[in-house]
């Protein structure tokens, strides 16, 4: 009889610690899980097959990273529930990414989004084994199939933009910038950022740093305090989750952070500038689209300031309005083709990180 | 002698019982977070059953339990002998990579040599990677514990850091190591995959895993070695009284327990990866390997399966997110199943206190034992 009062205690126990360790997280599941959970009643009842399925597959940031595979699932999260049906799989590891393809191949998933460049590998293999599977995949550009949609951004004229403030805001004419990896890709950020930088100040010293890792908060964190400490007083990042740590250090040391990709000033209300966006949510969305109503096109397509692909992000409290007239006038010249951004390391001397 | 048997049969009887009943309660306490956030429960678990056992989705399964095998027949032989084997996460990547390079480097030699030449080189690396550990414990008496997680963020960036040197790094664009040979992948024929209605990464590495936990059985309950060994593990001054090499036993077994995870690593790489890429977390092969040695029971034919029931949950909780439920389900249940084991082994003292009202020196060894498993 002891022994299971003791256990029925015990068991108690469990729940009362279960139920605090897990509260975040399970609060944070609820809502799409619920949105997902109320959907598919309501999807046995009709036909179907009436319904665009949208699969999504994240790489191993998951689905919660603060960046491209939120993004992404918020866009789609944001389409018409009565014409699409989505879903993601996450990737824990590397060997995922086919497993998770092959899932929504086996489900009948009318597309499959793929996030980030390193899933390419894992979508060609795919695609060439299933012909009539559509893919769409996220920053990449390398795969030439009639199935695959490659979505690609033009993140040196985002990276432009923010380097332009940067420019414009710097007391000290000292600037950080720090990069998570080195590939021709990853370059286009700094390029963007430099020219930018130089263009709003010419004297400007930029700092520049390569992690060499997307996953390493303290790392990014380090870095940027470097920088603090030779006397930069503004800091972009194109680190990923690195990236956290450099906004985190920009913020104890109170000095402007930019951030990347989605609108980070979340993380650091008072010294997030603003960020370099790119609308990873609006072109996934945008396959969609395209494939419920028929014409999905292959091929790469670009997103740039022209078609609202990348931009600032909507937090510019912080930012002169002088300052903003002048992004807004380089983003016109830029989209009326009088200005374009240079995307190769040989027309941008001032990047150092590629050598 | 008698009590002291009947005892020990207690705890063989009842731990399997425990474990099921364990994982019992991992799944209720699954429901109840399903019920508390309004889902619906029949439909998760139905599809995390759905998925396992269809013939694709099993050998899925199959394929995704290897490492897990592996890790857990690792930590499963460093329980038996006394050390607490939390360092089979970098002994697997370490293990992985050294086949990654092996396959990359020498991908012309035929099959028949470079499998198993990858198979050998991954185990060394291993047993290396534990020996090392091993050495500075019995050199310095550095706790193998703190080296061992030290040693597995020594592994995690050396294997980033080969995975960049360019004869190994992609040609392509993805932060990942290029492909290995095909030659050195074990992975079935296409025809006999489309034949038997297989996953696409169906591969033979499971009979090794099989293999390997036949060959740990043996080493612990049939040999003189294992005898030693687990003799060390149950309390080292008798053991060095009796004679017995305790240094030389401890390199022995984080050497072997070294050499599994390192072989996990090359069958899971061969087989499903093909690739390594670089980590931007630690994978977690090896940690899941101590969840699975405790509910195997510590017994290589107990983590053999208990790695196919973790494969199972990892597999079939992925597919969760097409029923509106989260996948972090199941580590809400992996947790849970792993308290309540860590409950049960209280209960198991308890009740043997509680039958032996004098003999101490029985009762101490007991607790040894509950260590051990």
């Amino acid at each position: 009889m002891k022994k299971i009062l003791a256990l029925l205690l015990a068991l108690c126990m469990v729940f009362a610690l279960c139920a605090c360790g897990s509260s975040e997280p399970a609060a944070e599941d609820a809502a799409p899980a619920e949105d997902a959970a109320a959907e598919a009643p309501a999807e046995e009842e009709a036909a179907p097959a009436e319904k665009v399925r949208i699969g999504m597959v994240t790489d191993v940031g998951g689905v919660n990273d603060q960046s491209f595979n939120q993004t992404s699932w918020e866009g789609l999260q944001a389409l018409d529930p009565e014409v699409f049906e989505v879903n993601y799989l996450e990737s824990k590891t590397d060997a995922d990414y086919q497993t998770n393809i092959n899932t929504f191949i086996d489900e009948g998933y009318d597309l499959i989004i793929c996030v980030g460049y390193m899933l390419a590998d894992a979508t060609r293999e795919a695609a060439e084994a299933n012909p009539d599977q559509l893919f769409a995949i996220i920053d990449d550009s390398t795969i030439d199939l009639p199935n695959v949609a490659c979505l690609m951004f033009a993140q040196e004229q985002a990276s432009y933009l923010v380097g332009l403030v940067a420019g414009s805001v710097t007391e000290s004419k000292v600037v950080g910038y720090v990069q998570g990896m080195v590939s021709d890709s990853m370059n286009l950020f700094g390029i963007g950022y430099i020219t930018g930088v130089l263009e709003a100040c010419p004297d400007a010293q930029i700092l520049q740093y390569n992690v060499n890792n997307f996953g390493d908060i303290a790392g990014g964190s380090t870095a940027a305090k470097d920088m603090i400490t030779k006397g930069a007083d503004v800091i972009y990042h194109a680190a990923g989750g690195s990236g956290i740590g450099v906004i985190s250090a920009c913020d104890e040391e109170g000095i402007w952070a930019i951030g990347v990709d989605t609108d980070q000033a979340s993380l650091a209300p008072d010294h997030v500038l603003t960020s370099a966006m790119k609308r990873v949510d609006v072109a996934s969305q945008d396959i969609s689209k395209a494939v419920a109503e028929g014409n999905f096109t292959a091929g790469v397509h670009m997103y740039d300031l022209s078609n609202g692909g990348v931009d600032l992000a909507p937090t510019r409290d912080h930012i002169p309005a002088e300052v903003l007239e002048v992004v807004e006038a380089a983003k016109t010249a830029i989209i009326n083709g009088e200005k374009s951004v240079p995307t190769s390391v040989a027309d941008c001397p001032q990047f150092t990180l590629a050598e | 002698m008698d009590k002291k048997k009947n005892v020990f049969t207690i705890i063989a009887e009842t731990r399997i019982i425990h474990i099921l009943l364990s994982i019992l309660l991992g799944f209720a306490v699954g429901a109840f977070f399903l019920l508390i956030m309004g889902l619906d429960v029949g439909a998760a678990y139905g599809r995390l059953i759905s998925s396992v056992t269809s013939v694709k989705g099993f050998s899925y399964v199959v394929v995704y339990s290897i490492p897990y095998i592996m890790t857990g027949l690792s930590v499963a032989f460093s329980f038996r002998t006394g050390i607490f084997n939390i360092g089979s996460e970098g002994q697997f990547v370490m293990g992985s990579m050294a086949a990654a390079c092996i396959g990359i480097l020498l991908g012309q030699l035929p099959s028949a040599i470079l499998i198993p030449l990858c198979f050998l080189g991954a185990m060394v690396v291993g047993a290396v990677w534990g020996i090392i550990v091993g050495f500075l414990k019995n050199k310095w008496g550095i706790n193998e514990v703190l080296s061992m997680i030290m040693f597995n963020w020594i592994a995690f960036y050396l294997s980033n850091f080969i995975a960049g040197i360019p004869a190994i790094h992609s040609d392509g664009t993805a932060e990942a190591t290029k492909n290995i040979s095909e030659n050195a992948s074990t992975l079935l024929s296409k025809e006999l995959i489309a034949d038997l209605g297989l996953c696409p990464t169906a591969n033979w590495g499971i009979l090794v895993a099989l293999l390997m936990t036949i060959i740990a059985w043996l080493i612990i309950d049939k040999t003189t070695l294992g005898y030693r060994l687990k003799a060390v593990g149950f309390n080292k001054t008798a053991a060095e009284y009796g004679g017995i090499n305790v240094s030389r036993s401890i390199l022995t077994a984080l050497a072997i327990s070294g050499a599994l995870a390192g072989l996990g690593g090359a069958l899971q790489l061969m087989g499903m990866g093909s690739r390594i890429s670089v980590f931007s977390s630690q994978e977690g092969y090896g940690f899941a390997g101590i969840v699975v040695a405790l509910m195997g029971c510590s017994n290589p034919f107990g983590a053999f399966f208990a790695g196919i029931f973790y494969g199972a949950l990892i597999y079939g909780g992925s597919k969760l997110n097409l029923v509106g439920a989260p996948t972090q389900l199941i580590n809400v249940i992996v947790g849970t199943v792993v308290l309540f084991i860590a409950i049960s082994v209280i209960f198991q003292r308890l009740k043997y206190v509680h039958i032996n009202k004098k003999p101490k020196a029985a009762a101490v060894q007991s607790v040894k034992e509950g260590d051990d498993k």
